[in-house]
Parts: structure tokens; sequence; C-alpha cells
């Protein structure tokens, strides 16, 4: 008994080590002075001051923002619909291929994704003379594609256990149909809105492949110049800016959990 | 779902069936039409001009019949064994990676499963954290880990275990581990969702009474997850037979897999024919793993309810 109780412990804390040992140590990293990578030169903010100064950084991490604001909040509220139909509507005409379409990016490899799309709006602008040049746009409408997937798995897992007597309570008191939507199915629907919100978030900040492939001259993203960077090698100052994405995250994730967990003990 | 009629709820419906036309039309136009468009130009010739395909959209005026399609670009393929090793070496790298993510992730989620189930939400709180963590950077994390100059090596050299480095980095070792420790989480999350369910304490009580451990485990407890194995192993085998990022940071020169080709045939040889149908290829490579999970993940769906 304790010998294998032995074994499943340091098994598991080996995988939780090999997952948190490369980021502490990039974090570790990137308040040090030196500029070679495995030399501790003394504790140092400069990376961070160097940052502040890369205008080309901060372009791109602004896009980035922008772009996954933007991207999130459409994925979001087109996937929200998608899941609600598809719970909803009975005898949804093209049901089976509305499901296939939004499960599919899902197991899409990325780098067709984006070849396909680039093609797409190739064609169009070859077509229909729109969109006339590739960048922040075409960026944008790739990741609502993608990202609007992952919004309609978190939202339909929840309508799965949602009560649905109290809007047809409001229905049956002749509430408006858009007023009942929106008083009542919307804030029941709010914590899975709000995760499906930030994993679309997430997903766009960080996609490299599809971005690359459908961006165009002139706008780089945050992913593709780390990308770009990080192909020759460790980099100071992009340790510090994964130390400053981490943190975030960690800020996001510890916020989005103690909303969650407060509103759990108040409906009980 | 409830079915009760009630006087307003067909014009809930309706609404719902109106605004449901709109993410339709938008995965109808960016999702299958550029899908259609890569199967049309895969057999496209190549001409060297501004898209560097010949102009299959143009059909307006040339009609169906006037596409120069050809079936060249897939023949291509078949005849030179340079693809055929490729996506060979891409599902092996895929597979053992997978297996690999398997022997580590197994007995973490058993692990899990079998704790008080406060400390269960921690532990499986921080196997999720690092997902929201970016992708790209994570990867990156082990460029300076690993590397000739690396911490490793400089750890394993100052204490004096090696004389010279080691070769840890831009190599197939590098690029399996960072396939296992990028899709852990994926690993992990189908088969504690699975071996939660199993009442492990039940079978630590069977085996108790008389049945050996090692015994009990093998004879019950891995059967009974083997849908956990299933989801998990596809979830991580899936995405790793097309991954770029990985084998593009890690890998070396040598290490081929088919998403990274897919990349230099479209941004640096510009074939884009050719790239059309190695996506293809590897579209259709992937269409039986990807029906398995889906029936398998709608079993699971059934058994969980």
């Amino acid at each position: 008994m304790r010998r294998r109780s032995l074994l499943l412990v340091s098994i598991a804390a080996f995988g939780y080590a090999l997952l948190y040992v490369p980021i502490m140590f990039v974090v570790i990293y990137s308040f040090n002075d030196s500029r070679l990578v495995t030399l501790w030169g003394g504790f140092s903010m400069r990376w961070y001051a160097s940052l502040l100064a890369n205008d080309e950084l901060l372009e791109a991490a602004f896009l980035s923002l922008r772009v996954a604001v933007v991207s999130a909040t459409f994925a979001t509220a087109l996937g929200a619909i998608v899941a609600l139909a598809l719970r909803r509507v009975p005898r949804l005409r093209g049901r089976l291929l509305l499901s296939s379409m939004v499960t599919a990016p899902l197991v899409m490899p990325e780098i067709i994704t984006g070849l396909s799309l680039l093609f797409l709006f190739i064609s169009m602008t070859h077509l229909i003379g729109w969109p006339t040049a590739r960048g922040a746009t075409t960026i944008t409408i790739a990741h609502i594609t993608f990202s609007m997937a992952y919004v309609v798995v978190v939202v339909r897992s929840r309508l799965a256990a949602m009560d649905e007597s109290l809007e047809e309570a409001a229905m049956d008191l002749g509430g408006r149909p858009v007023a009942v939507f929106f008083d009542i199915t919307v804030p029941m629907l709010l914590p899975a809105l709000v995760s499906g919100w930030l994993l679309a978030f997430t997903l766009s900040l960080d996609d490299l492949v599809i971005s690359s492939f459908v961006s165009g001259p002139g706008a780089t993203t945050l992913p593709m110049l780390i990308f770009a960077k990080v192909r020759l090698g460790v980099t100071p100052d992009i340790n510090a800016i994964t130390t400053i994405i981490i943190a975030l995250v960690i800020i996001t994730v510890a916020t989005a959990s103690v909303i969650s967990s407060r509103r759990q003990t108040v409906a009980a | 779902m409830t079915t009760r009629p009630s006087i307003n709820g067909g014009d809930s419906r309706r609404w719902l069936r109106t605004a449901v036309l709109v993410p339709y039309a938008w995965l109808l136009l960016f999702f299958l039409m550029p899908f259609l468009i890569i199967l049309k130009i895969s057999f496209a010739e190549p001409v060297v001009a501004q898209p560097p395909f010949t102009a299959l959209l143009e059909w307006g005026q040339q009609g169906w019949a006037g596409i120069h399609a050809t079936f060249e670009n897939f023949l291509f393929l078949f005849e030179d064994d340079y693809y055929g090793i490729i996506y060979l070496a891409s599902l092996k790298m895929a597979a053992i990676g997978t297996l690999l993510c398997l022997l580590l992730g197994y007995p973490m989620a058993y692990f899990i499963a079998r704790q008080p189930p406060r400390r269960r939400q921690i532990l499986l709180m921080a196997v999720i954290l690092p997902f929201w963590i970016s992708f790209l950077l994570r990867v990156y994390a082990w460029i300076g880990l690993l590397g000739n100059r690396g911490l490793i090596n400089e750890l394993l050299l100052k204490t004096g275990i090696i004389d010279t480095p080691l070769a840890l980095l831009y190599n197939d070792f590098a690029v399996y581990l960072g396939i296992v420790y990028s899709y852990l989480p994926f690993m992990i999350l189908p088969l504690y969702s699975n071996l939660e369910r199993l009442n492990l304490d039940l079978l630590d009580a069977a085996s108790d009474l008389g049945a050996r451990r090692w015994q009990a485990f093998v004879d019950v407890t891995l059967p009974l997850s083997v849908p956990g194995i299933v989801g998990g192993c596809l979830l991580v085998f899936i995405p790793a037979v097309g991954e770029f990022t990985i084998p593009a940071l890690l890998g070396g020169a040598d290490t081929l897999m088919i998403g990274r080709v897919l990349w230099d045939e479209f941004f640096v040889n510009r074939d884009w024919p050719v790239a059309s149908a190695v996506s293809i290829v590897l579209l259709l490579l992937l269409l039986v793993p990807i029906l398995w999970f889906q029936r398998n993940q709608d079993r699971e769906q059934e058994a969980a309810q």
C-alpha cells in the first residue's frame, strides 16, 4: 500500500514540476540583469523598462489586445446564439450542418484553418473587392470563427444543466420574448458567457499560426513578433513579456474564481 | 428539454430561429467556403502570378468546364517519397508523444481522483492553470532550459556529471517533451472525469477484500477507464499530428512534421496548390481519429447522465 502511494505521489510531483518549472524559470530570469540566460547578474528591472521603449512591441501588443477584445465579444454573442438554437429550437433546419460546422474548428489543424481562410480572403478580394487589405480585420474574422466553437461548448454544457421553468413562467406571465431573453436567460447564462468570453480572449491573444496566414504586411500581432524573436533563441525581454502575461492570467483567474464561488454561495 | 407548450413559447423560438441565421451564414462563409476553396485549389496548376494559382475562381466567364483541374498535385505527393515519409514521421511523432503523455497523465489523473474532494479541485485547477498562459511562451520557456548553454546543461557541467553539453534542444527528444508538456492537461481532464465516476474507493475496498491491488487495477479499473484513455489520447494525438509551433521552436532541422512542411511549402516555396493538397491529405488522415473521438465523446456524455 505505502509503496504504491509513494510511487503515485512521485509521478504526480514530477508531472506538476514539469508543468511549472519552465514557467518559473522564465519568471526568475526576467529579473536577471545579465543578457546571458544562464548567468545570474543580479536583480534588475531593465528588461521591463526596455519593453516600454520598444514601439514595435507595444504596437503589436495593442493590436493583439484590440483583436482579442473584439473577436471574443463577437464569438461569445454568436456562439451563445448557436448553443441556444441547437438546444431549444425544435426541428431546426440544417441542424446537423450547423453543429458540425461549429465543432469542426475544435479538431481542425490550425495550419489548415489559416491557409483556407487566407484563400477565402484572396478570392473575396478578387470577386467583390473586399477586404481591400489583410490585417486587423481579417485576423479578427478568423479568430471569431475558431473561438466561436469553444464558446458553444461552454454555453451548451451550461444550458444542459439549466432549469428552464423560470423563463417559461415569465413567458406565461406575458413577458415579451426579447425581454425575457435579456432579463432572465442572459443573467442565468452569465457565468458561461463570462468563461466563454475569457476563453475566446485567451485563444485569440495566443494565436500564432492562423494570424500568420491571414495577416498582411504592416499587421504584426504579439505572438507573431515573439515567434520571430524566439526562433533565434532566448531573449531577456521576451522573459519579461512572459512574466507580465503570467501575472495578468493569475489575476484574471483568481478574480473569476472568487466571483464564481461567491455566486455559488449566494445561489445556495 | 421541456416541451410544455406556453402561449409565447413559439415567439421566443421564432426569434431564435431568425437570430441563428447570423452565425449560420457566418460559418457558411468563413468555415465551409474556405474549406471548399482549399479543395478546389488543391486541383489547380501552380502559375507564377499573384495569387500563385490558376484562376479557378473565375468560373463566371468560363463555367465549371473551364476550370483547369489537375490531379498532378496529389500525384506529386504520392510519387515523391518525401511527403510519404513526412506523413509517416508526423504520425509516429504524434503517437509516441501521445503514449508518453498517457504514461504520465494516467497516474496523475488517478492520483487526483483519489484525493478528498476539496484537494481534488485545487490539484485539478493546477493542471488547468498553465493552459491559460500562452502556449507559444510555454514552449519558448523550454529553450532556456534545454539549450547547450541552458540551465540543465550548465547545472550538469558545474556539478561535474558531464564534460560536454548534452544535445537536449533542436531534436526529436525536445519535440516529444514539448508535446507531453503542452498537451498534458488535455490528457488528464478526460481521464480524471472518467476515473472520478468509477468511485475508486469502492474498488479499493474490493481489493482489500482479497484481490491483490495490482491485479484489481488491471482487471477492474483499467478496463473501465478505457473511454477516458481513448478520449485523452485522441485529444492529444489529433492536434499533435498537425502541430507547427513545437517542431518549429524545439525541433531540429531533421525533425520533419507535416505542419512545419506545410508552412514552408506555403511561405517559403509559395507553392499554394501543393500546400492545399498537403492539407487535404492531412485532413483525410485525421478523419478516422476525429470520427472515433466524436463517437467516444457521445458515449461518455450518455454515461455521465
